[in-house]
């Protein structure tokens, strides 16, 4: 029997698994658009600097950087996004949770999936906005209007990946699970759920962009706090700088976020990369 | 009744009707064998003759139209415990999140009140046995194909099943690593006091391989032929292969097939 396994080669000697690194330039690199960021930047502070703009709606970036380390070392803005992503994660989960639950549900049984489908694809287009005033009306503006919006629209992504999934769970391992006795509980535990596990990362990814954006909205709507709070307050106040600071505290917030979640998914999902890249041969 | 054993596994007047949109389809039509434990029994037949749902019928993954099968007296009724399936399709059937070591397991942990370092021992001496240690830690998709399969068997094997369900499960891997599966195969079979049900649709993987090879006829299927394989053990891929018995064997169940497809011999050569 021929027993080939890719860990079974021989191993590279130092020079052979150290590629020619010194060789790769930086223009074939990420770095190529890491310059480019630097390069906007620099653009608009002699833009700004120069008067080639209005200088009261575009500070210099140097401004608006020194603004942004002063509202960090005060407390202030840490304390602003503090309370967003309190929010943010509150509602996230609880979508997530939900939205699996229900993806769950509506995959594996055909009651749930004729019961719940049709609701499903009228309350989805909405788009979130549209019913916070609603919201307002019974939650108020408190928290639990915000933890409220932001879950209802992470529920969405994560339900549909979740359905789609559970659909695709591959029958020959369902059969399989069937012989050894696994059924009911421990076979969406054992089976159904990692085998869907790729889509559901998939609606988890979309609903964290979706948590972030209906966080920002609803609390520039209404609230007495957080980021989005923070941006429009500044704004109203002429507060130029400050307003810039808060949206680049979000970029800043939105990357870490990301590479976060790619991160975890990497992790738990490794086994679905290499996997993949089997069938594909 | 006091012979028990020769009843082991009884396949009564089996029927399977498929019903589609374009009409129903008669897949087995009172299909009837007795099965005595311990022996290695080869079910081949022309695709479509219905010997997957013949063995899925078996092992309670289908339900039959009508008739009845009995495992150690106890009617099936969804999976017997005392039989596992193996599946044709082994990049399907592992569970690719899953080590081997911990596919292996998987019906140990699932089936049995076993502690954690009964399993660990029993998946050890089950991986040895499937001369995979060294593997343990290997995702099933970074292994050959008969690794793979080798895998499954040994998943199905550590629930220390009384009888096996084959179901072509050498049909995807090259000629070589068949004939080492084969002999794997036999060897466990052998040294397990396994009953082996074994679907093929290789007349002389089936004549190699077993103690009793039935033959079904195309659908609707009914047993064409039921062959005792009176060959000495231990069997050997070469020797085996040559001998005038062998080649009788052979040559009555593939004049059976060909009859039954309506080719005479000389045609098909």
């Amino acid at each position: 029997m021929t027993d080939s396994v890719v860990p079974n080669a021989p191993a590279l000697s130092e020079a052979e698994a150290r590629p020619a690194r010194r060789h790769v330039l930086p223009w074939n690199t990420r770095w190529l658009g890491v310059g480019l960021i630097v390069v906007l930047l620099l653009v608009w502070e002699v833009a700004a600097a120069t008067g080639r703009m209005p200088s009261l709606s575009f500070p210099r970036m140097s401004e608006i950087l020194a603004a942004w380390w002063r509202l960090i070392l005060s407390g202030e803005l840490p304390r602003e996004l503090a309370d967003s992503l309190w929010r943010m994660f509150a509602g996230y989960f609880i979508g997530v949770l939900l939205g699996i639950m229900l993806g769950l549900l509506m995959g594996y049984f055909r009651f749930f999936y004729n019961l719940l489908e049709p609701i499903t694809e009228v309350l989805r287009p909405i788009p979130s906005p549209a019913y916070l005033p609603i919201v307002i009306l019974f939650l108020g503006i408190d928290d639990g209007m915000k933890v409220f919006m932001i879950a209802f629209a992470s529920l969405f992504p994560v339900l549909i990946n979740t359905y789609s999934g559970v659909r695709s769970v591959d029958p020959i391992q369902l059969q399989t699970a069937r012989t050894f006795g696994v059924t009911g509980r421990k076979l969406i535990w054992q089976i159904v759920l990692p085998a869907s596990s790729p889509y559901i990362f998939t609606g988890m990814r979309v609903s964290l962009a979706v948590a972030l954006i209906v966080m920002v909205i609803s609390e520039m709507v209404a609230a007495s706090s957080g980021i989005g709070y923070f941006i429009l307050s500044a704004q109203r106040g002429f507060q130029i700088r400050e307003m810039f600071a808060g949206v680049l505290t979000l970029a800043v917030v939105g990357y870490v976020l990301n590479r976060l979640f790619v991160a975890i998914e990497n992790r738990v999902l490794a086994w679905h990369y290499g996997y993949t890249q089997q069938q594909r041969h | 009744m006091t012979d028990t054993s020769r009843q082991f596994l009884r396949v009564c007047s089996v029927r399977k009707v498929f019903g589609a949109a374009g009409g129903t389809t008669v897949a087995l039509n009172g299909v009837e064998l007795e099965i005595t434990k311990g022996s290695f029994v080869s079910i081949v037949g022309p695709s479509g003759c219905g010997k997957s749902t013949l063995l899925q019928i078996i092992a309670g993954l289908i339900d039959a139209t009508s008739g009845a099968v009995f495992l150690a007296d106890r009617e099936v009724k969804g999976p017997p415990p005392g039989a596992l399936y193996v599946f044709q399709q082994y990049t399907r059937s592992l569970f690719p999140w899953k080590t081997v070591e911990r596919n292996v397991a998987f019906g140990l942990e699932n089936r049995e009140t076993l502690s954690r370092i009964d399993v660990a021992a029993r998946r050890r001496e089950i991986i040895g046995l499937v001369k995979l240690t060294g593997f343990e830690h290997h995702y099933p998709w970074q292994l050959s194909g008969g690794m793979q399969q080798r895998v499954a068997i040994a998943r199905a094997l550590a629930c220390r099943p009384e009888v096996l369900l084959m179901d072509e499960p050498f049909s995807a891997v090259d000629a070589l690593t068949r004939a080492g599966l084969q002999e794997l195969l036999r060897s466990l079979w052998r040294e397990l006091g396994l009953t082996v049900i074994f679907v093929t649709h290789d007349v002389d993987e089936g004549v190699y391989l077993s103690t009793r090879v039935v033959a079904l006829t195309r659908a609707p299927g009914t047993v064409a032929a039921d062959l005792t394989i009176d060959l000495p053990h231990p069997r050997d891929q070469i020797a085996t292969r040559a001998l005038p018995q062998y080649l009788d064997y052979r040559a009555r169940l593939l004049a059976q097939l060909f009859a039954d497809e309506g080719l005479v011999a000389g045609e098909v050569a």
